[in-house]
């Protein structure tokens, strides 16, 4: 397909959210983002394991093409997703241990994350090249963290507020996902 | 010793079935609960195929886990669970390619629905094959209890018809937004708040029991 | 985390040897799943896949009979599509034929961005008047009641019963680009008509139409002959 990377990056970021429009990493969304401190590190993290995701991916894509094995393409790409996530913990233990013991239980569930998985699939399925392929994945990312950080900010807020107990929770937070969601619709169309 | 194992198991079938249901009250397995339940026919077929994946990875991972060394347990669960994955899409794709159109590639992204690893490593680890299968099952008709009760509301509100048969005449406005993501998540949330009443008023009426 | 029985030192970790035997174990049942799943189902995909595209060909093509698939080579050429991978920058199409083995038209995928995700169609084209006569839907996954009218809306179908496909002097591209215009405003027979508020998908099918035929027809009208003939 001829899109252009601009249409890419704006469509994944924007108008086909991964979160909002595409259902994809939902668990660490509705998980995670109760706290803004927490949510934008996670975006952070969870946007470069889906760039080394995709960049692995397109890789054994070629490879697994080149002898007929296109069969093993889901082992194959998982396989690598989980090696990048244990990669991205070790990276951060070292470098950064209070960001890693903040993240905590978070930081391996990023290879559960069906986005990361989803950049993978999807980018194989519409046979995007190599620069699509970049471009999709920091789009994609970069439109998980913004609905993170959004939700994040707002629930935040609402903690202050007056719900009612059997709203309070999953229940709240996913009437806040649909008003998100029914708004990032107004995106539809931009990038061309 | 069967006679105390038999409801036990049915037990660890209920379990999974109700009491621990995914989608309502573990609330895992959330993306391709929204993403398929757009119709009900879609719905069932997804939970079928996530059932099916739960079962027979744990009834694996069951029979192989005096064999698997701790450090790793975890690669190997994704490895078989992603082994049955595949073994499904290619079921599906045999089974009805309008089928495998809709469901898209949610199939494939069975392999990271958490309550499969969740159960593997929790439950199916630790037990023999027969009752890991047994809770797999379970679980995965609860999942698909979750998925068909998503399903048929959105279906209902938005096409006017279940499991394909149109339910209203022709001057039905379908309520479209029900069919898109935004009413994904608010139909969720709407079940979840139901659930939380009902089992808000059943713990009030227990505690006015032994008041 | 699985308890252990209290012990004065940690459980050694398995030796090498004890892991790389397990892996190799997983892996061989997992292959043998795998591959056996894989041929199983070969058949049967095969087949649906076949009848789905014969379907979809047959329904551009009103009087096809059968049909065969070809490749439009980048350098120029049209070769009969075989089961491997077909070249960098080959156009794939097929040839529809009728019950006498004359050629009955072409047709080709095209595929563009929609408002939600790919929007793919199958468009039918006769060398004869060197219009697309017809479209297809692959495959869609627009909003219900309103991307989807492309399906059902007669004035926008209609848009593709002769719709102007014809090369300029050089047959290096289409003498006029095929685009979709605002619902009303058609004026040129290479124009699609877009549908009153369901703009973006009307564009993608537009533009899938476009760029494919684009990207085909200039390959193949010099080889036209080639595929004549049912061979």
């Amino acid at each position: 397909m001829h899109e252009s990377a601009f249409q890419i990056f704006v469509g994944a970021l924007l108008a086909n959210n991964f979160v909002l429009a595409m259902f994809l990493g939902l668990c660490p969304f509705l998980g995670v983002s109760n706290r803004l401190e927490t949510a934008f590190p996670m975006g952070v993290a969870t946007t470069f394991v889906m760039l080394v995701a995709s960049l692995c991916a397109f890789g054994l894509n070629l490879l697994l093409t080149a002898f007929h094995l296109e069969f093993l393409r889901l082992i194959a790409y998982i396989v690598i997703i989980a090696s990048a996530v244990q990669l991205v913990e070790m990276v951060l233990k070292k470098h950064s241990p209070a960001l890693f013991r903040a993240l905590g239980i978070y930081l391996p569930l990023i290879t559960t994350n069906c986005a990361v998985l989803g950049v993978a699939l999807f980018q194989t399925a519409r046979e995007y090249d190599f620069a699509q392929s970049v471009v999709f994945a920091l789009g994609g990312g970069g439109g998980f963290t913004l609905a993170l950080v959004l939700m994040a900010s707002v629930r935040e807020r609402l903690q202050l507020s007056d719900v009612p107990s059997v709203a309070q929770g999953t229940a709240l937070a996913l009437m806040l996902a649909g008003i998100l969601s029914l708004s990032f619709m107004g995106f539809a169309g931009l990038g061309g | 010793m069967s006679a105390v194992a038999a409801p036990r198991t049915w037990d660890e079938f209920l379990e999974g079935l109700w009491k621990q249901n995914p989608v309502f009250v573990m609330v895992l397995g959330m993306c391709p609960t929204l993403a398929v339940t757009v119709s009900a026919v879609n719905a069932v077929s997804m939970g079928l195929a996530t059932a099916f994946v739960l079962v027979a990875s744990c009834g694996l991972v069951s029979a192989m886990r005096r064999v698997v060394p701790k450090e790793v347990r975890i690669a190997t669960y994704i490895v078989i669970i992603a082994t049955f994955v595949t073994a499904v899409d290619y079921a599906i794709q045999a089974i009805s390619l309008a089928l495998y159109d809709a469901l898209g590639a949610f199939i494939q992204l069975i392999v990271v629905n958490c309550i499969i690893l969740g159960r593997a490593e929790a439950h199916a680890s630790k037990s023999p094959p027969v009752a890991a299968m047994v809770n797999a099952a379970g679980m995965g008709a609860g999942f698909t209890l979750g998925l068909v009760l998503l399903g048929a509301v959105r279906e209902i509100l938005g096409s006017g018809a279940l499991f394909g048969i149109a339910l209203f005449g022709a001057n039905f406005q379908p309520w479209v937004v029900m069919l898109l993501p935004p009413g994904g998540f608010f139909v969720l949330g709407t079940w979840l708040l139901a659930f939380a009443a009902w089992a808000r008023r059943r713990e009030r009426r227990e505690g006015a029991s032994h008041a | 985390m699985s308890e252990s029985p209290p012990a004065p030192s940690a459980p050694a970790p398995a030796p090498m040897r004890d892991l790389v035997l397990t892996l190799g174990l997983v892996a061989a049942v997992c292959g043998l799943i795998i591959v056996g799943a894989y041929q199983l189902t070969l058949d049967a995909v095969t087949a649906n896949r076949r009848i789905a595209l014969e379907r979809s060909v047959f329904k551009v093509i009103p009087a096809a009979n059968s049909l065969a698939e070809f490749l439009a080579l980048p350098g120029g050429g049209v070769a009969p599509a075989g089961a491997g991978q077909a070249p960098a920058g080959a156009v794939r199409f097929f040839a529809a034929y009728d019950a006498q083995g004359r050629l009955a038209g072409i047709a080709a995928e095209g595929a563009a961005k929609g408002y939600a995700d790919t929007v793919r169609i199958l468009f039918g084209y006769q060398p004869g008047c060197q219009c697309i006569t017809g479209i297809g839907v692959v495959s869609l996954r627009e909003t219900p009641g309103i991307g989807d009218k492309i399906v059902t809306d007669k004035a926008f179908i209609a848009n593709f019963t002769a719709l102007d496909a014809r090369l300029n002097a050089e047959l290096s591209a289409l003498a006029h680009e095929i685009r979709t215009v605002k619902h009303g405003t058609k004026a040129s027979p290479w124009q699609v008509d877009a549908i009153s508020g369901a703009t973006i998908t009307s564009r993608a099918v537009g533009k899938a139409v476009n760029d494919a035929a684009q990207s085909l027809l200039p390959k193949l009208a010099p080889h036209l002959e080639k595929v004549s003939t049912k061979p």
